[in-house]
């Protein structure tokens, strides 16, 4: 019975990682359609973007290789399992031994490695432009990931993030300036990570400003969807990540009865909505950054957390 | 070397040319007037083809005055211009794939506007079939010749080609970028994708259905067209326009300029990923829009001006209107002043991308923000004053910068002298009622007339010969685009792929007006 239960939950978290990533995103185009005073697509939309994307034909390149064909299926695949493996309403589930953050930075660092790939395989200007620019981008946050992920491990004495969560929800954890330090690399990472502004323009028809888009810019049909649901996950990804780690408060364990469960998906929900608006307001209020100085915004990402590290390493109180 | 009046004085005027004189030139004496243009003695207005002729309108600075120039093409050629003044080589091209007169000498001779696919070479001219080839029946597509791009060598570089076909809903047009990674070696241009045959529909039309054109040639300087083309109507056929219809012609035209200019300060923010100033100024922008509607029947006030005076009555209900749009944008400027100066993400976008040099600017006589952000001070609603801009009272901002932050400092700039010129016209009452002195067929002979008109880009310039029945023989409207996309080309040079749209939008050249 407890397998049956345990896995269930496992399940149950991962079909809420799939169907609240769409969400999600409608509900961050929402609010900032509202902060320009406009009415916005309706919360739903990008789940009959989704249907309507699926239902299309997928046109191919004629200079497409198999790559580019399966690559939209690799990225989701991997992003999908690193989004169901962090915590989002429970804590120690099914999966939990492989919830470690490392491997969630692997798992994410293939997925870039495929979309760059699928970005060249076609040989247009624009998908090598996309590649480059990503690549140039991804040489800098994801050193800066690892060095979160070292942070949080010589913190919490654990790479797990059921371990970490548990943590940080105890006393011991206490205010410390490599966490602050960490927190604040982390939201430029995942900033950076999911072509936001001031590093990307996920609504923009500029193909020569693109990075993210320009990478895709060949998909479409099932390819497409199947590319666009994955950038959702990876979004809800990265707010889960900060939300399980910096403000783990309403986590339930899995042993936990049903409504420290229910606890825990609305504290879920409400976090994602919070990080959510926060995000819509902070892209109202900036331009995006040239592309030359996106490295120093996310060096700046590195340098925190290479500073959080060091910080550890030398006080046990800091 | 000569001066302008000392090479144009030895040849008589034409006769009914106004108001600025025509004088048929030799070739030597035209040969004369590209060395003062190299030198920067004098400015191009315009150059265009004609029945066995080209015409060449130059600007003399201080005092400010025009004149024009023609010269025969003796078997078919005349000296080329563009190989001493680069802003010609663009206007001579289409000269040869409109009328199919040769530039002698020329640089460049690939085709311009003609891509190899219309049905005729030099339709206005001698309308030959196509190169190699019978003239192919209607409907069958053939394929075009390859353009030959300038070519660009070097280790490390690479092309990016770029439309016609945009990922946005905008005008077509190719840009082929050679680029070093993310920074552009060279673009060019490659335009005439909605070429529309104007000039062509134009001859023979009359003059109500050629306003018509003239109105259509770039929806979003309709107004300013329509303007130039009626003034020049007029002067061709001596018409003496109200002063009622003078004063709400010229609010239109403020009213259009106020429009766009409120447009693309949004839209260039928007180009920086700043969606916030963008839906502002589109609120603002549609508030005018309607508030044309309101007073002129249209929201851009198409068709609103033609040669005579106007179609429309305006009245003192309409004039209350206006009054109160005047309100609502002195209200709202300051906040959306406030917010473009005080984002720094913003300005650190557009202070110091695209520079174009004041030399540039000066040689190829760019009008409008482009020019006057770069240090040139030309406004013909100063300099040519015509009315009613000769009684009212208003600045030119200039600066000296030319990057994308100037040209947006001078649109706001602007947008406050447009306010403060509906402001005077507006209280000087203009009479209400139709005001059309509608021109007649008198004259005895074809006359022809030129006019020069501020639009929102630049300066417009319209000559037309009008025939004795009142028909338009031949018109040129020459939107100010034609020298500012040239430029465009070397203000990018050195930025960053990824900067191009935001410059592109601070230049906000026009497709359709160009391409015409």
């Amino acid at each position: 019975m407890g397998l049956i239960r345990d896995l269930s939950i496992q399940i149950s978290q991962m079909l809420a990682v799939l169907l609240l990533a769409p969400l999600l995103t409608g509900f961050i185009r929402k609010a900032k359609a509202r902060l320009l005073r406009r009415q916005g697509p309706r919360l739903l939309q990008p789940y009959f973007d989704l249907v309507k994307l699926v239902r299309k034909e997928a046109v191919v390149a004629q200079s497409a290789s198999w790559l580019f064909r399966v690559a939209p299926y690799i990225i989701f695949a991997t992003t999908w399992v690193a989004a169901s493996l962090v915590p989002t309403f429970a804590t120690g589930l099914l999966f939990n031994w492989s919830a470690d953050l490392i491997a969630i930075t692997a798992l994410l660092g293939s997925a870039r490695f495929f979309l760059a790939l699928a970005g060249m395989d076609v040989g247009t200007s624009f998908g090598g432009l996309g590649s480059s620019r990503e690549m140039m981008f991804a040489t800098l946050a994801e050193p800066a990931l690892i060095m979160i992920v070292f942070t949080l491990a010589l913190i919490a004495r654990s790479t797990q993030l059921s371990t970490v969560a548990g943590f940080m929800l105890s006393p011991a954890v206490g205010l410390r300036v490599s966490l602050a330090l960490a927190l604040i690399a982390l939201v430029i990472v995942a900033i950076a990570e999911n072509a936001r502004i001031p590093v990307d323009n996920p609504s923009t028809h500029l193909e020569l400003t693109m990075v993210h888009e320009a990478m895709v810019l060949e998909y479409s049909g099932r390819h497409l969807a199947m590319i666009e649901l994955s950038s959702q996950l990876k979004l809800l990804l990265y707010i889960s990540l900060i939300a399980c780690v910096f403000v783990p408060w309403g986590l339930a364990p899995v042993a936990a009865g049903f409504s420290a469960h229910a606890i825990g998906a609305a504290a879920y929900v409400g976090k994602l909505a919070g990080a959510g608006f926060l995000l819509a307001l902070f892209e109202t209020t900036v331009a995006k950054m040239r592309v030359f100085r996106v490295p120093d915004f996310i060096g700046v990402a590195l340098m925190l957390a290479l500073l959080a590290t060091l910080l550890r390493f030398m006080s046990r109180g800091l | 070397m000569p001066n302008l009046s000392e090479i144009l004085d030895a040849f008589p005027e034409i006769e009914n040319h106004r108001p600025w004189p025509r004088r048929l030139v030799d070739a030597a004496s035209w040969r004369a007037l590209t060395e003062l243009l190299a030198e920067g003695e004098i400015s191009l207005l315009g150059l265009w083809g004609d029945a066995g002729h080209v015409h060449m309108a130059v600007l003399a600075t201080e005092p400010w005055s025009i004149a024009v120039a023609s010269l025969a093409c003796a078997n078919g050629k005349f000296p080329s211009v563009g190989r001493h003044h680069a802003p010609a080589i663009r206007l001579e091209r289409t000269i040869h794939d409109l009328f199919g007169h040769e530039a002698s000498g020329a640089v460049d001779k690939r085709p311009w506007l003609d891509h190899g696919r219309w049905r005729l070479r030099a339709p206005l001219g001698q309308q030959t079939p196509p190169l190699g080839q019978q003239t192919p029946p209607l409907g069958e597509r053939t394929t075009p010749p390859a353009y030959d791009f300038v070519k660009n060598i070097g280790e490390g570089l690479h092309q990016i080609p770029v439309g016609p076909v945009h990922a946005g809903i905008i005008e077509p047009g190719h840009f082929r970028f050679t680029a070093n990674g993310e920074t552009i070696v060279r673009l060019e241009e490659r335009l005439g994708y909605v070429h529309k045959g104007v000039e062509g529909l134009m001859a023979g039309a009359p003059l109500a259905r050629a306003a018509r054109l003239a109105a259509r040639c770039s929806g979003d300087s309709t107004v300013a067209c329509s303007l130039a083309f009626s003034r020049a109507v007029e002067a061709a056929m001596g018409v003496e326009v109200l002063a009622g219809a003078v004063s709400v012609r010229a609010l239109m035209a403020e009213l259009e300029r106020l429009a766009n200019h409120i447009g693309d300060i949004g839209a260039i923010c928007n180009d920086a990923a700043f969606a916030l100033m963008l839906a502002y100024c589109s609120v603002l922008r549609e508030r005018i829009l309607r508030a044309c509607y309101t007073g002129f029947g249209h929201r851009l006030m198409m068709d609103a001006i033609v040669p005579g005076g106007l179609s429309v009555d305006f009245g003192e209900n309409e004039a209350e209107v206006i009054r109160q749009l005047v309100a609502t944008v002195r209200l709202a400027m300051p906040q959306l002043i406030e917010l473009y100066d005080d984002t720094a993400s913003l300005q650190d976008r557009t202070a110091g991308s695209g520079v174009l040099k004041r030399e540039l600017a000066r040689r190829f006589a760019c009008g409008g923000f482009v020019g006057r952000g770069s240090g040139r001070s030309f406004d013909a609603r100063r300099d040519v004053a015509y009315p009613p801009y000769d009684r009212l009272s208003f600045d030119v901002p200039v600066l000296q910068e030319g990057d994308v932050n100037a040209r947006v400092w001078i649109r706001i700039k602007e947008v406050e002298q447009s306010l403060g010129l509906i402001e005077q016209i507006l209280t000087s009452a203009p009479s209400a009622g139709r005001i059309n002195a509608e021109p007649r067929a008198t004259q005895a002979c074809a006359t022809e007339g030129l006019a020069l008109v501020e639009g929102f880009r630049g300066d417009i310039l319209a000559w037309v010969r009008v025939a004795p029945d009142a028909t338009i023989e031949r018109c040129h409207l020459r939107d100010p685009s034609w020298f500012q996309w040239p430029v465009l080309e070397a203000a990018i040079e050195g930025n960053i792929v990824a900067d191009f749209p935001l410059c592109n939008k601070s230049f906000n050249c026009s497709y359709s007006g160009h391409d015409l």
